[in-house]
């Protein structure tokens, strides 16, 4: 069976403009929407706070919930957890409490009062400092920053310099969309999230390398073409690949999402977004760049 | 071909010898699913399960930071009690010594000459304060103000073994409680980890870490009236504290005050052992203590001098109990009464047994996570591995035909690697650290998908069986390595960042990024030429 037939001949370089300027919007919707909210909406790993996950034995109303958590002093929000019926809530306090009683056993006692202690049951808390939350926030991007430099060093090794920089700009690229993508749906961007991060930093990099060690490839024998026409046959070459790897490995995402339960479905949500814009990147934002970088900066000798 | 069998025999028994290790190491934890390992099982054979992490088995994961600010005060302020005393036998006149700025001391001299005449301040400090060092002096009219400083040396082995001696205790705790298979490590210069795995009652485990359960013997001023106290001046030297009770029938929380004298008696260092007891009368807990020879000499003494006056029994500055002293007490046992459950008393008795903390603790991060929760997700993790991996299978089959099959036996031993890996090194396994799999699950067949491919395009050219496949493996091998470096890096270094969970998630796929390159490189490869060397294919099925 075949997806792509062999021999395709789309014209990648062409749509270059189109493409980058797609990139741009999107990245730009992101940015703006970034600066709009302030920032990424972080979870309690980064920005401190507590959550509950409470489940009742019967649906209760989250205002309810609400509503007894201001009785004592504690503002918070009350969400559904879980699918309808289930009468899974989590509760996020933007309080945290270093002392031993602890805002759980609080919050225990409240729901107990109004709700009877026999209905409910905490299946988790979490609890994280300001001061942990900024460890995290700082050593989260330190990760980051890491992992792109030592892309940065072995692709500057494998392959010169110009796809090093295409490489890169794409990966920016891809981690910049999906962190827009989350602020634009206001979802929390939390510990596992950046895990997922780093994840489509890898995955995206393994589809940009599988083009590009087509080039190198090409480059070599088609020594009398266009460096433009010799990157378009690349793309079409490895198109086949590039989209069955991306489709089993959507697969397996797209199961986690809706099947992994609610703790991993935002890490899900952002491999999924990751994977979609790694495997656009590394075909319209990798390749031309590195075409783009070429007219610019023409090499000596091919 | 004599050659060739050679060389197929080496690769067959490199195959099976890490086929048949991984699934040694992985037995163990496959038959916990069904109970438990079975008898026949040798002894000599692993016998370790694959760790589960906190999220998937319930259980608690604490940051603790140790205040060592205030171990660093407490010490200075001894050290300024010790150095009141001392200048006063010395006749080295002073008129105010006090800790200030919490860290420092601050000495007022009668006059200068008392600062610098031989034998004086200056010279009684060097010989025997030498951890002291002035850092300024200033004259006000006839007195002299000095600020003192303990050595920075000093303070930093004060914060260190604050920290050391913090660690100790709450392990001897945690032993005493009795949890299987905690977790107990220092983390950066002043913070604790604590990971407790399976304990239902997170509340009380806190309790039990975190107070700082500092026993103190003190006499209750009954000269001065309770009541003047409160509303009023308090009397020099004195505090007040007060004992919590609890109303048995309406919960409510009552305080009462005590007028407490603040010169410490005896300190819970002084204790042998701390046990729980019942009262003959009402059967009541209660915590009996007995001291050490040195404590019960000090108690003795203490009892004989004080006899008719009440020595209140004072636990993290909280008044527990305030008896009369009815006559001196020799035996070297006393007791804690007051309202507690059962569970206080035997939890007040190992606090007690384990010693105080040096320095108070905070709680920085703490995750709970229920049992019913972890064996929730492990079942989401289980079916969302299976479906996605049959969903993977299937693709593979309908789109590559036997080939698929072929990378599809690849991409089994490859789970039964990284599983095998995971019990080898007793490695945890945490609920993203599933999501790795099932992620590796769909990231594994690329290897194969990208050999496959450049097989059909050497076939295009018209390239026979043997040979196309010959260079499919061959051209494809470099870009497989570059593509999989890339992600081991990133993968690695959410391995060096990560906490936890999130460790969990690089452990796994790390582990499967190198398993596949095992996997589709290697053990497909061997597999085709196998079937290949005995049987003459005019078509390839892929």
């Amino acid at each position: 069976m075949e997806i792509i037939k062999s021999g395709t001949k789309i014209d990648f370089m062409g749509k270059r403009t189109p493409a980058f300027l797609l990139s741009g919007a999107l990245i730009i919707a992101g940015i703006v929407s970034l600066i709009v909210h302030g920032g990424p909406n972080y979870g309690i790993d980064f920005a401190g706070g507590t959550v509950i996950q409470v489940r009742f034995s019967q649906p209760v109303s989250p205002a309810d919930i609400r509503e007894s958590l201001k009785d004592v002093g504690l503002a918070g929000t009350v969400q559904r957890f879980g699918a309808e019926g289930v009468g899974e809530y989590l509760i996020r306090l933007q309080t945290t409490s270093s002392d031993l009683e602890g805002l759980s056993a609080t919050i225990n006692d409240v729901l107990a009062k109004r709700f009877g202690g026999e209905t409910f049951e905490i299946r988790r808390t979490e609890m994280v400092g300001p001061k942990v939350g900024k460890d995290l926030r700082s050593k989260g991007l330190q990760a980051i920053i890491a992992a792109l430099i030592g892309i940065l060093i072995y692709i500057s090794v494998r392959f010169k310099l110009r796809f090093a920089v295409g490489a890169v700009v794409a990966l920016a690229h891809d981690v910049l969309i999906t962190i827009g993508v989350f602020s634009l749906t206001n979802k929390e961007f939390s510990l596992p999230v950046l895990a997922a991060l780093l994840t489509i930093v890898g995955y995206s990099l393994n589809d940009t390398i599988v083009v590009y060690d087509r080039i190198r490839e090409n480059t070599g024998r088609m020594r009398r073409e266009l460096f433009e026409k010799t990157v378009n046959i690349s793309i079409n070459e490895t198109l086949s690949r590039t989209i069955l790897t991306s489709c089993t490995t959507l697969i397996v995402v797209i199961v986690l999402f809706l099947m992994g339960g609610g703790v991993i479905h935002d890490f899900a949500f952002a491999l999924l977004v990751g994977i979609v814009v790694g495997t656009y990147s590394s075909i319209f934002v990798a390749s031309p760049l590195v075409v783009v970088w070429e007219k610019r900066f023409p090499a000596k000798q091919r | 071909m004599a050659g060739m069998k050679g060389k197929f025999r080496w690769r067959l028994l490199i195959i099976l010898v890490v086929l048949i290790g991984a699934l040694i190491y992985f037995f163990p934890t496959l038959a916990t699913l069904a109970d438990e390992t079975p008898s026949w099982w040798p002894k000599f054979f692993p016998q370790d399960k694959i760790h589960l992490g906190l999220d998937l088995q319930g259980g608690m994961h604490l940051i603790l930071e140790v205040e060592t600010a205030k171990a660093v005060e407490s010490s200075v302020e001894r050290i300024k009690n010790d150095l009141k005393n001392d200048l006063k036998k010395e006749n080295i006149y002073s008129t105010y010594i006090d800790r200030v700025q919490g860290d420092k001391i601050e000495v007022v001299l009668l006059n200068p000459e008392v600062k610098e005449r031989e034998g004086g301040f200056d010279d009684y400090l060097k010989e025997e304060y030498p951890i002291l060092k002035e850092i300024n002096s200033s004259q006000e009219g006839d007195r002299v103000k000095v600020l003192l400083e303990m050595d920075p040396r000093q303070i930093e082995e004060i914060k260190k073994s604050a920290v050391d001696q913090a660690l100790e205790t709450i392990r001897n705790r945690i032993d005493q409680f009795g949890v299987s298979e905690p977790e107990i490590a220092r983390q950066g210069a002043n913070r604790i980890l604590i990971q407790l795995p399976g304990v239902d009652d997170p509340q009380r485990a806190k309790d039990l870490i975190g107070k700082t359960a500092l026993l103190e013997f003190k006499l209750v001023d009954e000269e001065y009236s309770r009541q003047g106290a409160l509303t009023g001046e308090i009397p020099f030297g004195d505090v007040i504290l007060y004992q919590r009770q609890e109303d048995p029938k309406t919960g409510a929380l009552r305080k009462i005050p005590f007028l407490i004298k603040d010169r410490t008696l005896m300190t819970g260092d002084a204790l042998q052992d701390a046990r729980v007891r019942f009262d003959q009368y009402n059967g009541l807990p209660y915590v009996s203590l007995s001291l050490k020879p040195v404590g019960a000499r000090d108690f003795d003494r203490i009892t004989a001098e004080n006899v008719g006056k009440r020595l209140a029994i004072i636990l993290d500055n909280n008044v527990y109990s305030a008896p009369v002293i009815k006559q001196r007490i020799s035996g070297g046992q006393a007791v804690i009464e007051g309202s507690f459950t059962l569970d206080e008393a035997k939890d007040l008795a190992i606090v007690l047994r384990a010693g105080s903390l040096p320095a108070p603790v905070q709680i920085l991060e703490e995750r709970t996570v229920g049992p019913s929760l972890g064996q929730d997700s492990i079942n989401k993790g289980i079916k969302s591995i299976i479906i996605g991996g049959i969903l993977v299978v299937l693709f593979m089959i309908v789109y590559y035909k036997a080939a698929g099959i072929v990378a599809d036996m690849a991409l089994i031993m490859n789970l039964i690697i990284i599983m095998g890996v995971l019990g080898a090194f007793r490695a945890t396994l945490t609920l993203p650290g599933i999501a790795g799999l099932v992620l590796t699950v769909g990231m594994a067949v690329d290897a194969n998908v990208l050999i496959f491919e450049r097989i059909r395009e050497e076939l295009r050219l018209g390239k026979t069986p043997l040979a196309a496949i010959d260079a499919g493996y061959s051209k494809a091998f470099l870009t497989i390595m570059d593509a999989n470096v890339t992600t081991l890096i990133a993968a690695l270094v959410l391995l060096q960042f990560g906490t936890g969970p999130i460790k969990g998630f690089a452990v796994t796929l790390s582990i499967g990024i190198v398993a596949s390159m095992f996997t589709a490189i290697v053990v497909t490869r061997f597999v085709f030429d196998l079937v290949l060397s005995r049987v003459r294919v005019k078509r390839l099925s892929i």
